[in-house]
């Protein structure tokens, strides 16, 4: 038996559709728009295991870098999106690295529980 | 032939000017380049010497409204180029050839540009590098470059520099150069003769616009100050998508037009970027430029040679 043959149409639909209701968005993400070479908010509080998602408004690219190298986008085209989770609390200050003076900072909180 | 008048006709120069089209013709006297108005009444007189074009920004795989169609002015940036009925010694392009370094918008690029049938010294700008290694950009231009894609040259006595101020940006900063570039210029610089007409070109100015923009290079002090001895240094940058022009002292600082589209002036607006302008006024804001060297004029050997 393999699986192909033996599922029913009807069910790789489903499972097609429940991959595209549960992957891409989860609750708990933070968004940052980046508008007029802006990041807004430029500067958020979030808790650990918080997603960020950044959504490029410009029709210009941007690319989200780390200062500590420790995630960099691609270049992000119009309305083109990034996303970071933060396990670990601290301070993440960023830029883009094809404007640097576009900064931003994300500061992570221990989430309750840990 | 005297240089007493020299400091004065350094300072007489480069008022800025307005020009539709194709480009400005520039001539050195006195070792400053002097605009002589647009191409057709330069060509009218004595054109010998050395004439180069300055393209930039064409942002080849732009498509939104500011300009829908930035192959097609720039197409049309080449066909004026082509009218030219002097050929030029060659194209410099500074940067930004492609919206977002993708093979297809290089090859796109290569095929509009390479119809001027010019050697074109390019220098990349940020929207070239995207990719991780710049890998694309060298492998198409960067051969024989050091760095990041900067060189030199020589042309008709004058001594080109191509600089690369868009690679490994720090956050928080502006264009720069490098520790690494910067050695490389005060070496490349070491032992020519001060008489040596000097012209640079990077993507991002070299002098500081708009600091708020980023439109400037951090660290381009040091190596204006290698250029310091240097009688005639000429500064040639774009990114900022509009003509600006500042002399000082020894250097002229300009900046051409793109053939993709306009930004707005300095703080005119709340960022830069393109600007949508009626259709009709587009290509006023968008063109090339063109550069002459007249060292028939031989002043240039006169005000460049220091040292008393």
């Amino acid at each position: 038996m393999t699986f192909a043959r033996t599922l029913p149409l009807g069910g790789i639909i489903l499972l097609v559709a429940v991959a595209l209701v549960t992957s891409p968005v989860r609750a708990a993400d933070t968004e940052v728009k980046i508008d007029n070479f802006t990041f807004n908010p430029q500067q958020i509080t979030i808790k650990a295991d918080t997603t960020v998602v950044w959504t490029n408004g410009d029709d210009i690219p941007h690319m989200i870098a780390s200062k500590t190298g420790i995630f960099k986008s691609k270049a992000l085209d119009t309305d083109d999106k990034f996303s970071f989770t933060f396990a670990t609390p601290g301070t993440y200050p960023y830029f883009c690295a094809l404007h640097p003076h576009m900064t931003g900072t994300i500061v992570v909180e221990a989430s309750e529980g840990k | 032939m005297t240089d007493h008048d020299d400091g004065a006709s350094r300072r007489k120069v480069l008022e800025c000017m307005t020009w539709v089209g194709t480009g400005v013709l520039w001539t050195i006297s006195g070792g400053v380049p002097h605009s002589l108005g647009l191409i057709d009444q330069a060509l009218a007189a004595d054109a010998k010497g050395l004439t180069f074009l300055h393209i930039s920004d064409s942002h080849i795989g732009f498509d939104k409204p500011a300009n829908p169609n930035a192959k097609g002015t720039l197409e049309e940036a080449i066909e004026r180029i082509k009218a030219i009925p002097t050929k030029p010694a060659f194209m410099i392009h500074t940067g930004d050839i492609t919206h977002l370094s993708k093979e297809s918008e290089f090859d796109d690029a290569e095929k509009i540009i390479s119809q001027a049938k010019l050697d074109v010294h390019y220098v990349p700008g940020e929207h070239d590098i995207i990719d991780p290694d710049i890998k694309i950009y060298k492998d198409r231009y960067g051969r024989g470059t050091k760095g990041s894609g900067y060189y030199s040259f020589d042309a008709n006595g004058v001594h080109f520099m191509g600089l690369v101020n868009v690679a490994d940006l720090k956050g928080g900063g502006m264009g720069s150069l490098g520790d690494e570039q910067l050695e490389w210029i005060e070496d490349d610089l070491k032992g020519r003769s001060a008489s040596t007409p000097i012209v640079v070109f990077a993507h991002i100015p070299l002098w500081t616009v708009y600091p708020q923009w980023g439109w400037g290079t951090e660290d381009s002090s040091r190596a204006l100050a290698y250029m310091k001895r240097f009688g005639s240094v000429t500064v040639l940058n774009g990114h900022i998508h509009q003509v600006m022009q500042k002399v000082e002292g020894n250097v002229t600082f300009h900046t051409a037009r793109s053939t993709a589209f306009p930004q707005p002036a300095p703080g005119s607006a709340p960022s830069a970027g393109p600007m949508k302008v009626p259709e009709d006024k587009l290509r006023t804001l968008l063109g090339t430029a063109s550069v002459t060297f007249k060292p028939g004029q031989q002043r240039l050997a006169i005000i460049d040679t220091p040292l008393s």
